[in-house]
């Protein structure tokens, strides 16, 4: 997959005659263990190979849970029970999917702040990062289907509410709405195809994970200075040195969840949920799970009419156009330094941006009301703000620090200047 | 990376200062006609099943069983937890088997076609009260009472920012039997000056959802005899059941946080041999 040379050579016979034939050992090799990584990678981009593993987890413990799942109205509540009181390791399995999700979501975040904060979307990795946000989007359509399976009330009317957006838009409205329920309101026909589209969509999104990495190990990865590899020094190969320290962060990620896993499990879920799903009577706050409130926020804090659109159109363009505008990032920021390491006003955008992200997640578990809507119309525009205005704007008028001339020199410079044992104040921004 | 904590930090500090100001609005609210509840907060109970190594206390479990068979279910039903499982309870399989023969069953159709009813066994779960919930709501004002087996995890106060922050270190999970703990405990109070409370309704300023709840205080001191010399009083008896309400709805909890300590144990000592091994591998490599 690196497009570079190769350096496999096969030593067994039986290894010559699978690489004359079907080169995969090969193409492993090349992209897990000779692969060039820069030296200087920090925790922050383990997160990578720990979505990766998130991928596997919740697939596997997906498919199990499909044994035993009846995506039935009458009956999926009740199937859901009998995993947790019946079936061996049935309340483990469902509390890892469960909070899977959530551990995902998280990795993704903070995947994502990455990239932002050291530039990794740049040229040449547009596409890799648009890439990442398709598997964005891919997640967030199969997080919400699958909250909606267990069937309780917040399933049934967190789908109510989201499929309704649709209805927002003249004329295609209705029938897409009507498409997705496959009736007009959320009944058996629209679980079964939830159903269904959750079994799927993880696939696609493993589809999309290869091109993902395929586009990664063209490009090569970037690093906290932003400066590309020049020489083979700048670099170690990805095994032992990138597998061992990802391996580092998984196991302490994974620690996370356990956590979350065996001693909270329902922290991160609404006790509505645990009721069963009832069309007559409405839940007092409806509420999205916890990775999709700051999109609510945004959806919820236009209030009022623009010219010809009307709030409800305006709030569900305003939260798609929230991770639209993620694609056209790598245009959108005109700085030539890619890390923020070396930009201190964008690097004091970025935490606000960070904090407003957070604020808006919070603001969207809020009722719609009075200093709530207010806050979260601010938030909003300091989310735009951040994309349409000041991308653009601060590098065409920052002065960035002085660029160190390579990787290794930024390397060397940091371990001399902080001298052992690793300076704390040193060059803190480049430190694993 | 200390770089990024350290602006999490600043970041979360900001915000929380957006919060406090928030907060401080939602607050205000006249006492006669609250319009967020409940009105008061939930005291939260010392209970044997919290934290890392809780694990339930079957001689409560016992009493709250005791409690629900002869106050609560008759009226709420509690049709997912079936009587086979009651073993966990410390019941022998003898026992169990004759406490379900206490209960009668619909079942058949029989070779004649004819539905019969029969004595419950062991793999039968609780009947419910009422044949359907429209009969529930009937008997009861029209409001059907809810079923008990998933209650002590339906119902739960919302803790707050930041309190909320702050329950992950403590691993609080005791939100449902803290509020059931609460709303039975928490009758028999005078309303505040110039509140109506409606006919037919009883003022308890723990019930989540309204000032006054159609249920009528369910339990009194005394009500409820225990052979094993617990204190027969009010306190006593909403403790024992909502502790047996949490075992209703998740039965597997002591074996959750048996095997989350192994799980734990394994990943830390994991997490520090690949720590070593990283150390090794990069240790001649600046970086």
């Amino acid at each position: 997959m690196s497009g570079g040379h190769s350096s496999y050579t096969p030593s067994t016979g039986i290894e010559k005659w699978i690489d004359a034939r079907l080169p995969l050992p090969r193409l492993v090799y090349d992209s897990f263990v000779a692969y060039p990584v820069p030296r200087n990678l920090n925790y922050a981009y383990a997160f990578g190979g720990i979505l990766a593993i998130m991928l596997v987890s919740q697939i596997l413990t997906g498919v199990v849970l499909a044994m035993h799942y009846a995506a039935d109205t009458g009956l999926a509540f009740n199937s859901v029970e009998k995993i947790m009181r019946d079936v061996n390791s049935g309340w483990m399995l469902r509390y890892l999917h469960s909070n899977g999700a959530s551990m995902f979501f998280l990795a993704v975040y903070v995947h994502i702040f990455r990239g932002l904060y050291y530039g990794s979307y740049k040229a040449p990795r547009e596409l890799l990062w648009i890439l990442g946000v398709i598997i964005l989007l891919l997640m967030m359509a199969t997080a919400f289907m699958g909250y909606v399976l267990p069937w309780g009330q917040m399933s049934f009317w967190g789908a109510t509410v989201i499929t309704g957006f649709f209805t927002a838009f003249p004329i295609i409205g209705d029938p897409i709405q009507q498409l997705l329920l496959g009736g007009f309101a959320v009944d058996n026909p629209t679980l079964n195809r939830f159903f269904s589209l959750h079994y799927l969509l993880p696939f696609m999104i493993a589809g999309v994970v290869v091109l993902h990495v395929w586009a990664l190990h063209v490009a090569g990865q970037t690093n906290p200075t932003g400066i590309e590899v020049k020489s083979k020094t700048d670099t170690v190969a990805f095994t032992p040195y990138a597998t061992v320290k990802d391996a580092f962060g998984l196991v302490l990620f994974l620690i996370l969840f356990a956590y979350f896993v065996f001693y909270l499990p329902n922290f991160m879920g609404h006790p509505d949920n645990y009721i069963q799903a009832d069309s007559l009577k409405t839940p007092a706050h409806i509420v999205p799970e916890w990775y999709f409130l700051p999109f609510y926020a945004m959806l919820r804090a236009i209030t009022f009419n623009i010219g010809p659109i009307n709030s409800k159109l305006g709030g569900v363009l305003t939260m798609f156009g929230s991770i639209a505008i993620l694609f056209i990032v790598p245009w959108l920021d005109t700085s030539k330094v890619r890390s923020a390491v070396y930009r201190p006003w964008y690097k004091l955008f970025f935490w606000l941006f960070v904090a407003n992200a957070i604020m808006l997640g919070w603001l969207g578990s809020r009722p719609a009301e009075g200093l709530y809507t207010l806050f979260s119309q601010f938030g909003t525009a300091y989310y735009f703000g951040f994309f349409i205005v000041i991308m653009p704007l601060l590098g065409l008028i920052e002065t960035p620090r002085r660029l160190p001339n390579s990787i290794t020199e930024a390397v060397l410079a940091k371990t001399k200047s902080g001298g052992q044992p690793a300076g704390v104040a040193a060059a803190p921004e480049t430190r694993a | 990376m200390k770089k990024i904590l350290l602006g999490l930090a600043a970041a979360g500090l900001g915000t929380m200062l957006a919060f406090g100001t928030a907060n401080a609005a939602e607050e205000a609210h006249n006492a006669a006609e609250p319009t967020h509840f409940p009105i008061k907060e939930p005291a939260e109970v010392n209970w044997s099943f919290a934290g890392p190594f809780g694990h339930y206390d079957k001689q409560q479990l016992q009493r709250g069983l005791k409690i629900y068979k002869e106050v609560c279910s008759a009226c709420h039903s509690m049709h997912l937890v079936a009587f086979r499982s009651l073993e966990e309870l410390g019941y022998t399989e003898a026992q169990v088997k004759a406490f379900a023969a206490e209960y009668e069953v619909q079942d058949g159709p029989n070779a004649e076609g004819e539905m019969f009813t029969r004595k419950a066994l062991p793999s039968d779960y609780f009947p419910s009260p009422f044949p359907n919930a429209q009969a529930a709501a009937a008997a009861n004002n029209g409001a059907a009472p809810p079923d008990f087996s998933l209650i002590a995890k339906a119902r739960a106060v919302e803790r707050g920012f930041p309190r909320f922050v702050f329950d992950i270190a403590t691993q609080y999970q005791e939100g449902g039997p803290d509020y059931i703990h609460a709303l039975l405990t928490g009758f028999g109070e005078t309303p505040p000056e110039g509140m109506q409370i409606p006919e037919g309704t009883h003022y308890n300023p723990y019930f989540i959802s309204a000032k006054s709840l159609a249920m009528a205080p369910p339990l009194q001191d005394g009500q409820v005899t225990y052979d094993d010399g617990s204190p027969q009083t009010l306190s006593q008896y909403s403790q024992d059941i909502s502790a047996f309400l949490m075992w209703a709805a998740e039965p597997h909890l002591e074996e959750r946080k048996k095997t989350g300590f192994r799980v734990m144990v394994f990943l830390v000592l994991f997490a520090g041999l690949v720590y070593v091994a990283k150390r090794r591998i990069w240790a001649d490599v600046e970086h």
